[in-house]
Protein backbone atom coordinates (compact mmCIF):
# COMPACT_ATOMS: atom_id res chain seq x y z
CA UNK A 1 0.00 0.00 0.00
CA UNK A 2 1.45 3.32 -0.72
CA UNK A 3 0.82 5.80 1.94
CA UNK A 4 -1.31 8.47 0.37
CA UNK A 5 0.77 11.92 -0.43
CA UNK A 6 -1.58 14.36 1.72
CA UNK A 7 -1.42 12.18 4.71
CA UNK A 8 2.31 12.45 4.92
CA UNK A 9 2.97 15.68 7.47
CA UNK A 10 6.39 16.35 7.98
CA UNK A 11 7.53 16.60 11.41
CA UNK A 12 8.86 19.61 13.29
CA UNK A 13 12.79 20.12 12.73
CA UNK A 14 14.87 19.43 15.83
CA UNK A 15 16.66 22.24 17.13
CA UNK A 16 19.60 20.41 18.86
CA UNK A 17 20.81 18.05 15.94
CA UNK A 18 20.39 21.43 13.37
CA UNK A 19 22.90 22.96 15.92
CA UNK A 20 25.11 20.02 15.98
CA UNK A 21 25.22 20.24 12.07
CA UNK A 22 26.33 23.89 12.41
CA UNK A 23 28.63 23.38 15.24
CA UNK A 24 30.56 20.87 13.09
CA UNK A 25 30.50 23.24 10.43
CA UNK A 26 32.23 26.19 12.20
CA UNK A 27 34.86 23.72 13.58
CA UNK A 28 35.63 22.81 10.09
CA UNK A 29 35.45 26.14 8.91
CA UNK A 30 37.81 26.91 12.14
CA UNK A 31 40.21 24.39 11.49
CA UNK A 32 40.87 25.55 7.59
CA UNK A 33 41.02 29.11 8.84
CA UNK A 34 44.20 28.02 11.07
CA UNK A 35 45.65 26.00 8.19
CA UNK A 36 45.93 29.34 6.37
CA UNK A 37 47.49 31.31 9.21
CA UNK A 38 50.49 28.75 9.79
CA UNK A 39 50.58 28.13 5.89
CA UNK A 40 51.41 31.75 5.59
CA UNK A 41 52.60 33.68 8.84
CA UNK A 42 54.78 30.85 10.20
CA UNK A 43 58.23 31.16 9.92
CA UNK A 44 59.82 29.15 7.01
CA UNK A 45 62.26 27.60 8.89
CA UNK A 46 59.92 25.37 10.89
CA UNK A 47 58.93 23.88 7.66
CA UNK A 48 58.81 20.05 8.60
CA UNK A 49 56.94 21.47 11.97
CA UNK A 50 54.23 22.71 9.66
CA UNK A 51 53.74 19.22 7.59
CA UNK A 52 53.07 18.15 10.96
CA UNK A 53 50.56 20.63 11.60
CA UNK A 54 48.96 20.23 8.39
CA UNK A 55 48.51 16.89 8.63
CA UNK A 56 47.27 16.57 12.43
CA UNK A 57 44.46 19.09 10.78
CA UNK A 58 43.26 17.20 7.63
CA UNK A 59 42.94 13.98 9.81
CA UNK A 60 40.74 16.19 12.39
CA UNK A 61 38.85 17.13 9.45
CA UNK A 62 38.69 13.84 7.83
CA UNK A 63 37.33 12.47 11.49
CA UNK A 64 34.42 15.51 11.71
CA UNK A 65 33.46 14.79 8.37
CA UNK A 66 33.48 10.99 8.26
CA UNK A 67 32.05 10.62 11.85
CA UNK A 68 29.23 13.08 12.46
CA UNK A 69 28.15 13.95 8.11
CA UNK A 70 28.61 10.78 6.70
CA UNK A 71 27.35 9.45 10.50
CA UNK A 72 29.97 6.93 10.79
CA UNK A 73 30.20 7.26 14.24
CA UNK A 74 27.09 6.50 15.09
CA UNK A 75 26.22 3.17 13.22
CA UNK A 76 27.07 0.13 14.69
CA UNK A 77 30.38 -0.18 15.96
CA UNK A 78 30.87 -3.61 13.68
CA UNK A 79 30.39 -1.40 10.27
CA UNK A 80 32.43 1.42 11.40
CA UNK A 81 35.64 -0.84 12.10
CA UNK A 82 34.10 -2.75 9.04
CA UNK A 83 34.81 0.44 7.21
CA UNK A 84 37.84 2.13 9.04
CA UNK A 85 40.18 -1.24 8.91
CA UNK A 86 41.36 -1.60 5.63
CA UNK A 87 42.37 1.89 5.43
CA UNK A 88 45.98 0.61 7.35
CA UNK A 89 46.72 -0.96 4.07
CA UNK A 90 46.73 2.99 2.99
CA UNK A 91 49.83 3.19 5.36
CA UNK A 92 51.41 0.11 3.69
CA UNK A 93 51.42 1.96 0.47
CA UNK A 94 52.93 4.90 1.92
CA UNK A 95 55.95 3.28 3.70
CA UNK A 96 56.48 1.27 1.19
CA UNK A 97 56.68 3.79 -1.85
CA UNK A 98 58.20 6.05 0.17
CA UNK A 99 61.53 3.82 1.11
CA UNK A 100 61.53 3.32 -2.75
CA UNK A 101 61.61 6.81 -3.37
CA UNK A 102 64.13 7.40 -1.02
CA UNK A 103 66.48 4.98 -3.10
CA UNK A 104 65.96 6.31 -6.25
CA UNK A 105 66.50 10.18 -4.81
CA UNK A 106 69.98 8.55 -3.56
CA UNK A 107 70.80 6.33 -7.00
CA UNK A 108 70.25 9.84 -8.90
CA UNK A 109 71.67 12.66 -6.81
CA UNK B 1 16.44 -40.00 12.85
CA UNK B 2 18.27 -40.05 15.89
CA UNK B 3 21.97 -40.53 15.15
CA UNK B 4 21.70 -37.21 12.61
CA UNK B 5 23.33 -34.33 14.05
CA UNK B 6 20.81 -31.77 14.83
CA UNK B 7 20.89 -27.72 13.98
CA UNK B 8 20.17 -25.93 17.08
CA UNK B 9 17.44 -23.52 15.21
CA UNK B 10 18.11 -20.35 17.35
CA UNK B 11 16.56 -17.22 16.10
CA UNK B 12 19.01 -15.16 17.48
CA UNK B 13 22.22 -16.80 15.80
CA UNK B 14 23.61 -14.33 13.41
CA UNK B 15 24.22 -17.07 11.09
CA UNK B 16 19.84 -17.92 10.72
CA UNK B 17 18.92 -14.94 8.63
CA UNK B 18 16.40 -12.56 9.53
CA UNK B 19 18.84 -10.40 11.42
CA UNK B 20 20.77 -6.73 10.76
CA UNK B 21 24.17 -6.99 12.08
CA UNK B 22 25.45 -3.80 10.81
CA UNK B 23 21.87 -2.12 11.05
CA UNK B 24 22.46 -0.97 7.85
CA UNK B 25 20.60 -1.16 4.63
CA UNK B 26 22.15 -3.36 1.32
CA UNK B 27 22.09 0.08 -0.69
CA UNK B 28 23.74 1.84 2.41
CA UNK B 29 26.56 -0.90 2.71
CA UNK B 30 27.53 -1.18 -0.76
CA UNK B 31 28.38 2.71 -0.80
CA UNK B 32 30.24 2.14 1.63
CA UNK B 33 32.01 -0.28 -0.04
CA UNK B 34 32.74 1.37 -3.23
CA UNK B 35 33.75 4.50 -0.87
CA UNK B 36 36.45 2.46 0.48
CA UNK B 37 37.63 1.08 -2.83
CA UNK B 38 37.28 4.79 -4.10
CA UNK B 39 39.44 5.88 -1.17
CA UNK B 40 42.11 3.20 -2.12
CA UNK B 41 42.25 5.12 -5.98
CA UNK B 42 42.65 8.48 -4.76
CA UNK B 43 45.67 7.32 -1.73
CA UNK B 44 47.42 5.98 -4.71
CA UNK B 45 47.40 9.53 -6.60
CA UNK B 46 48.08 11.17 -3.61
CA UNK B 47 51.24 9.27 -2.66
CA UNK B 48 52.22 8.76 -5.86
CA UNK B 49 52.53 12.44 -5.76
CA UNK B 50 54.54 12.51 -2.85
CA UNK B 51 57.19 9.65 -3.92
CA UNK B 52 57.56 11.99 -7.18
CA UNK B 53 57.83 14.87 -5.26
CA UNK B 54 60.34 13.56 -2.61
CA UNK B 55 62.71 11.93 -5.46
CA UNK B 56 63.06 15.69 -7.20
CA UNK B 57 65.14 17.73 -5.17
CA UNK B 58 63.64 20.46 -3.39
CA UNK B 59 64.03 24.38 -3.45
CA UNK B 60 66.92 25.50 -1.02
CA UNK B 61 66.54 28.96 -0.72
CA UNK B 62 64.30 31.85 1.02
CA UNK B 63 60.17 31.17 0.11
CA UNK B 64 60.79 34.93 -1.26
CA UNK B 65 63.30 34.42 -3.19
CA UNK B 66 61.82 31.64 -5.15
CA UNK B 67 61.46 31.18 -8.62
CA UNK B 68 60.07 28.70 -11.30
CA UNK B 69 62.76 26.13 -12.58
CA UNK B 70 62.52 22.64 -14.24
CA UNK B 71 65.31 21.47 -11.22
CA UNK B 72 63.24 21.56 -8.55
CA UNK B 73 60.36 20.63 -7.00
CA UNK B 74 58.10 24.74 -7.36
CA UNK B 75 56.36 25.98 -4.05
CA UNK B 76 52.69 24.98 -3.97
CA UNK B 77 51.95 28.56 -2.57
CA UNK B 78 53.76 30.25 -5.42
CA UNK B 79 52.42 28.62 -8.26
CA UNK B 80 48.21 28.84 -7.15
CA UNK B 81 48.50 32.47 -5.75
CA UNK B 82 46.30 34.14 -8.85
CA UNK B 83 42.66 34.90 -8.65
CA UNK B 84 39.95 36.04 -10.79
CA UNK B 85 39.72 39.49 -11.78
CA UNK B 86 42.63 40.49 -10.04
CA UNK B 87 45.84 40.34 -12.12
CA UNK B 88 49.04 40.66 -11.07
CA UNK B 89 47.83 40.78 -7.22
CA UNK B 90 49.73 38.02 -5.53
CA UNK B 91 47.25 36.31 -3.35
CA UNK B 92 48.61 32.21 -1.92
CA UNK B 93 46.16 29.94 -2.29
CA UNK B 94 43.14 32.15 -1.47
CA UNK B 95 41.41 31.59 -4.14
CA UNK B 96 41.75 27.60 -3.78
CA UNK B 97 40.85 28.83 -0.06
CA UNK B 98 37.46 29.78 -1.28
CA UNK B 99 36.88 26.63 -3.09
CA UNK B 100 37.55 24.47 0.12
CA UNK B 101 35.16 26.46 1.80
CA UNK B 102 32.74 26.06 -0.78
CA UNK B 103 32.65 22.69 -1.09
CA UNK B 104 32.76 22.21 3.03
CA UNK B 105 29.28 24.78 2.68
CA UNK B 106 27.83 22.37 0.09
CA UNK B 107 28.49 19.30 2.74
CA UNK B 108 26.77 20.94 5.07
CA UNK B 109 23.57 21.90 3.05
CA UNK B 110 23.68 17.96 2.42
CA UNK B 111 23.70 17.06 5.51
CA UNK B 112 20.77 19.18 6.10
CA UNK B 113 18.86 17.68 3.45
CA UNK B 114 19.15 14.68 4.92
CA UNK B 115 18.25 15.57 8.23
CA UNK B 116 14.98 16.83 6.70
CA UNK B 117 14.62 13.57 4.84
CA UNK B 118 14.07 11.64 8.10
CA UNK B 119 11.54 13.96 8.72
CA UNK B 120 9.77 13.36 5.42
CA UNK B 121 9.81 17.27 5.40
CA UNK B 122 9.76 17.17 0.99
CA UNK B 123 10.11 20.87 0.82
CA UNK B 124 13.29 20.78 2.86
CA UNK B 125 14.63 18.12 1.09
CA UNK B 126 14.20 20.10 -2.18
CA UNK B 127 15.33 23.17 -1.00
CA UNK B 128 18.77 21.78 0.43
CA UNK B 129 19.51 19.39 -2.02
CA UNK B 130 19.24 22.99 -4.67
CA UNK B 131 21.93 24.60 -2.46
CA UNK B 132 24.19 21.46 -2.54
CA UNK B 133 24.02 21.43 -6.30
CA UNK B 134 24.25 25.05 -6.53
CA UNK B 135 27.46 24.37 -4.11
CA UNK B 136 28.96 21.68 -6.37
CA UNK B 137 28.61 23.80 -9.77
CA UNK B 138 30.26 26.95 -7.69
CA UNK B 139 32.97 24.86 -7.17
CA UNK B 140 33.42 22.91 -10.53
CA UNK B 141 33.09 26.71 -12.12
CA UNK B 142 36.20 27.73 -9.69
CA UNK B 143 38.24 24.55 -10.56
CA UNK B 144 37.49 25.47 -14.81
CA UNK B 145 38.82 28.92 -14.07
CA UNK B 146 42.18 27.93 -12.08
CA UNK B 147 42.71 24.99 -14.76
CA UNK B 148 42.72 27.75 -17.26
CA UNK B 149 44.68 30.14 -15.53
CA UNK B 150 47.17 27.15 -14.98
CA UNK B 151 47.49 26.13 -18.61
CA UNK B 152 47.77 29.97 -19.91
CA UNK B 153 50.73 30.35 -17.32
CA UNK B 154 52.10 33.79 -15.63
CA UNK B 155 52.87 37.39 -17.95
CA UNK B 156 56.57 36.66 -18.13
CA UNK B 157 56.30 32.93 -18.30
CA UNK B 158 59.97 30.78 -17.11
CA UNK B 159 62.61 29.81 -19.05
CA UNK B 160 62.86 25.85 -19.83
CA UNK B 161 66.76 24.40 -19.59
CA UNK B 162 66.97 24.65 -23.37
CA UNK B 163 66.89 28.30 -22.98
CA UNK B 164 63.43 28.55 -24.29
CA UNK B 165 61.01 30.91 -22.53
CA UNK B 166 57.46 28.74 -21.88
CA UNK B 167 54.02 29.96 -20.58
CA UNK B 168 51.72 27.86 -19.12
CA UNK B 169 51.64 24.30 -18.87
CA UNK B 170 50.23 20.87 -20.97
CA UNK B 171 51.22 16.77 -20.05
CA UNK B 172 54.21 17.31 -21.39
CA UNK B 173 56.13 20.51 -20.75
CA UNK B 174 55.48 23.31 -17.76
CA UNK B 175 56.58 26.52 -17.01
CA UNK B 176 56.37 26.11 -12.83
CA UNK B 177 58.44 22.93 -12.38
CA UNK B 178 59.29 19.24 -13.49
CA UNK B 179 56.76 18.12 -16.43
CA UNK B 180 55.25 15.78 -13.75
CA UNK B 181 54.14 18.46 -11.57
CA UNK B 182 51.43 19.44 -14.21
CA UNK B 183 50.57 15.87 -14.92
CA UNK B 184 50.10 15.37 -11.31
CA UNK B 185 47.92 18.57 -10.74
CA UNK B 186 45.78 17.50 -13.87
CA UNK B 187 45.20 13.82 -12.85
CA UNK B 188 44.27 14.52 -9.66
CA UNK B 189 42.74 17.86 -9.04
CA UNK B 190 41.24 16.36 -12.70
CA UNK B 191 40.01 12.69 -10.84
CA UNK B 192 38.16 14.70 -8.22
CA UNK B 193 36.81 17.27 -10.48
CA UNK B 194 35.07 14.74 -12.28
CA UNK B 195 33.41 12.95 -9.32
CA UNK B 196 32.51 16.58 -8.30
CA UNK B 197 30.94 16.42 -11.78
CA UNK B 198 29.12 12.82 -11.15
CA UNK B 199 28.14 14.11 -7.62
CA UNK B 200 26.27 16.39 -9.07
CA UNK B 201 24.42 14.29 -11.80
CA UNK B 202 23.44 12.02 -8.92
CA UNK B 203 22.13 14.53 -6.51
CA UNK B 204 20.23 15.95 -9.45
CA UNK B 205 18.91 13.00 -9.66
CA UNK B 206 17.62 12.32 -6.55
CA UNK B 207 16.40 15.98 -6.00
CA UNK B 208 14.13 15.35 -9.25
CA UNK B 209 12.68 12.06 -7.59
CA UNK B 210 12.09 14.35 -4.46
CA UNK B 211 10.56 17.18 -6.13
CA UNK B 212 7.96 15.09 -8.22
CA UNK B 213 7.30 13.01 -5.24
CA UNK B 214 9.07 9.60 -6.10
CA UNK B 215 10.83 9.63 -2.76
CA UNK B 216 7.90 10.20 -0.77
CA UNK B 217 6.05 7.64 -2.65
CA UNK B 218 8.18 5.11 -1.25
CA UNK B 219 8.18 6.41 2.28
CA UNK B 220 10.92 7.26 2.92
CA UNK B 221 14.05 9.34 1.82
CA UNK B 222 17.01 7.01 2.13
CA UNK B 223 18.18 7.63 -1.58
CA UNK B 224 19.48 11.13 -0.27
CA UNK B 225 21.12 9.85 2.41
CA UNK B 226 23.26 7.33 0.03
CA UNK B 227 23.71 10.16 -2.53
CA UNK B 228 24.93 12.37 0.25
CA UNK B 229 27.56 9.70 1.69
CA UNK B 230 28.97 10.46 -2.07
CA UNK B 231 28.95 13.59 -1.78
CA UNK B 232 31.01 13.60 1.92
CA UNK B 233 33.57 12.24 0.53
CA UNK B 234 33.94 14.15 -2.62
CA UNK B 235 34.25 16.62 0.28
CA UNK B 236 36.77 14.36 1.98
CA UNK B 237 38.96 14.04 -0.89
CA UNK B 238 39.20 17.45 -1.41
CA UNK B 239 40.20 18.14 2.15
CA UNK B 240 43.16 15.64 1.25
CA UNK B 241 44.05 17.22 -1.95
CA UNK B 242 43.96 20.76 -0.16
CA UNK B 243 46.34 19.40 2.36
CA UNK B 244 48.76 17.39 0.25
CA UNK B 245 48.44 19.03 -3.09
CA UNK B 246 48.49 22.68 -2.14
CA UNK B 247 49.51 22.98 1.64
CA UNK B 248 52.71 21.31 1.94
Amino acid sequence: MEPELSSIVPQPPDKSKIWIIWKVAIILGIVTGLEFVVALQLPENFSAFKIWIFIGMTFIKAGYIIGEFMHLAHEQKTLMWTIMIPTVFVLWLIAALFIQADSIYNAIY
Amino acid sequence: MENSVSIKSDQNSLWQGGVEPFKASYGKLMMWFFLISDAFTFSAFLIAYGVIRYRHPAFEGMVDNFSFSQVYWPIPEKVFDAAPLLHGVELPLVFVGIMTFILILSSVTMVLAVEAGHRMDRAGVEKWMIWTIIGGVAFLSCQAWEWSHFIDGTDDGSKLLDGSIFYGANLEINQYGPPNFAAFFFFITGFHGFHVFSGIAINFLIFYQATVGILERRGHYEMVEKTGLYWHFVDLVWVFVFTFFYLI
